[in-house]
């Protein structure tokens, strides 16, 4: 069964319609990359999926939660789906454990103990076993980035989401960043990247979907849609982003 | 008539309890009143946020005396006599609340909306949210403001002296009418004013000195709570 099924969603802000009739699935364990232009609706779509925007029309199955505007099954399935922002979000008065162990403790219930070794081994997951105790604004962009994945991958989520989350990095911290996220699809994670970091698409995705106008353009193998697109609107976005 | 002695500078003095007990009862009712007022203020409903806001504009558009003179009258229309500390200690309460109320609602408003949506992507509930995200950040941004405005709430009680209560005015008042000395009385009690609120001010400056974004360091006490805002490409 798909882990992510999108059927014919609509969104609008106002009269623009950012999101015209997308459909698609995600399969368990795949890695779909989102590509395309600011302002094609791919950022947006990633945000519908786990109902930080709401949809105008269509239907979301994701980790087999039905999207809801009910705030107690919006919760259930907000629990199954971590997502990683741009602007990494860590909450700036609690140190990287204190980050990673909140939901835990608060929304599933673990002991303190618990989570407070679930929390160190999500942060060895990413390669900062050692910062625990630091404060977000004594770690580098790209570590602060990392702690923002461990505290995603601490609630266990089935899916992960991550919206351009190198976009604010600086290239040599991008690289420890996008380690992370390779070695998450090594283990077979299930994820969903909108990126503007091609060759990485390319390499670690299984799928990659070029959004324009808030259509899915097109879409296939990484591989074969980088190596071969079909459409001339996508050859020249490579073009233009590949240089 | 008496000498202005040590006996009306004790006098004075003693008086000072109730000028810190209604300080107190202002402080501590107007900030329960307040924290509702800005949660309020926060609230998803629009009715709800026009109401409380309405609140305010009607507390803040009115001279404290008025207020006080009202919650001192308005009860004896119902045959009810309010004790003076009583009326004063609402007509503060009420003040405090609607100022207050102000100083945290934005306070609340300053956290940056990200804050609240990864809080709310990890599935806590917006009373956890609220409660372990931004209301701790909150806090520190509103902490000074919030001390400056306790030396106002320190000053203001002297309003209750119109009223009959007893507290340094008006006992200063009663000291100058039995001495015929009114400046002794009222530098006297102007003395006893700055002595509290001169440390408290200078608090506030501290306060506001170390407060976010404004100190850089690593200890704790010193952090940048701001948080850092992604470069856009």
């Amino acid at each position: 069964m798909s882990v992510i099924h999108v059927e014919n969603i609509r969104k609008r802000f106002g009269a623009l319609e950012v999101l015209k009739d997308v459909s698609m699935t995600v399969e368990a364990g795949e890695v779909v990359a989102l590509i395309g232009r600011s302002g094609s609706g791919k950022s947006t779509l990633l945000r519908c999926l786990n109902g930080l925007e709401k949809i105008d029309e269509g239907v979301i199955t994701i980790a087999g939660h039905k999207m809801s505007h009910n705030t107690a099954e919006l919760r259930a399935l907000r629990r199954d789906v971590g997502i990683v922002f741009q602007g990494y979000n860590l909450f700036p008065h609690l140190t990287a454990g204190e980050n990673i162990m909140l939901a835990p403790v608060q929304v599933k219930g673990l002991r303190k103990a618990e989570a407070r070794a679930e929390a160190q081994r999500c942060l060895e997951l990413v390669g900062l076993g050692d910062r625990f105790d630091s404060y977000p604004d004594m770690l580098s962009g790209g570590q602060q980035q990392r702690v923002a994945i461990a505290r995603s991958l601490a609630m266990q989520p089935v899916v992960m989401l991550f919206d351009e989350v190198t976009s604010a990095l600086d290239p040599e911290l991008t690289e420890e960043v996008l380690a992370a996220i390779e070695d998450l699809a090594a283990q077979g994670m299930t994820m969903m990247l909108v990126t503007h970091e091609m060759r990485f698409a390319r390499r670690v995705a299984h799928r990659t979907i070029y959004m324009r106008d808030g259509i899915i353009h097109e879409q296939g193998p990484s591989e074969a849609l980088f190596t071969n697109p079909q459409t001339p609107e996508l050859r020249s976005f490579l073009k233009a982003e590949l240089g | 008539m008496r000498e202005f002695g040590q006996a009306e500078v004790l006098f004075i003095i003693f008086a000072l309890q109730w000028t810190l007990t209604l300080t107190a009862l202002a402080f501590v009712g107007g900030g329960i009143a307040g924290l509702g007022v800005a949660l309020l203020r926060i609230s998803r409903s629009r009715i709800i946020r026009w109401l409380v806001s309405g609140y305010i504009q009607i507390v803040q558009g009115m001279p404290l005396l008025v207020l006080m003179f009202l919650c001192y009258y308005a009860p004896s229309l119902f045959g009810i006599e309010l004790d003076a500390l009583f009326a004063a200690g609402i007509a503060l309460t009420l003040n405090a609340s609607a100022f207050l109320g102000a100083i945290w609602e934005s306070a609340l408003r300053a956290i940056p909306k990200a804050q609240w949506e990864s809080a709310e992507a990890l599935a806590l509930p917006q009373s956890k949210v609220l409660r372990f995200v931004i209301a701790p950040q909150a806090v520190r941004i509103a902490l000074p403001s919030t001390v400056g405005y306790l030396v106002q709430i320190v000053k203001e009680t002297s309003l209750a002296s119109i009223i009959g209560f007893v507290e340094i005015t008006r006992a200063g008042q009663l000291v100058s009418n039995a001495t015929f000395e009114p400046m002794k009385a009222f530098v006297c009690v102007a003395i006893l004013y700055f002595v509290i609120c001169f440390p408290l001010s200078r608090f506030s400056q501290w306060l506001e000195a170390r407060s976010p974004g404004r100190a850089k360091g690593t200890s704790r006490g010193k952090r940048s709570i701001r948080s850092k805002s992604p470069k856009t490409t």
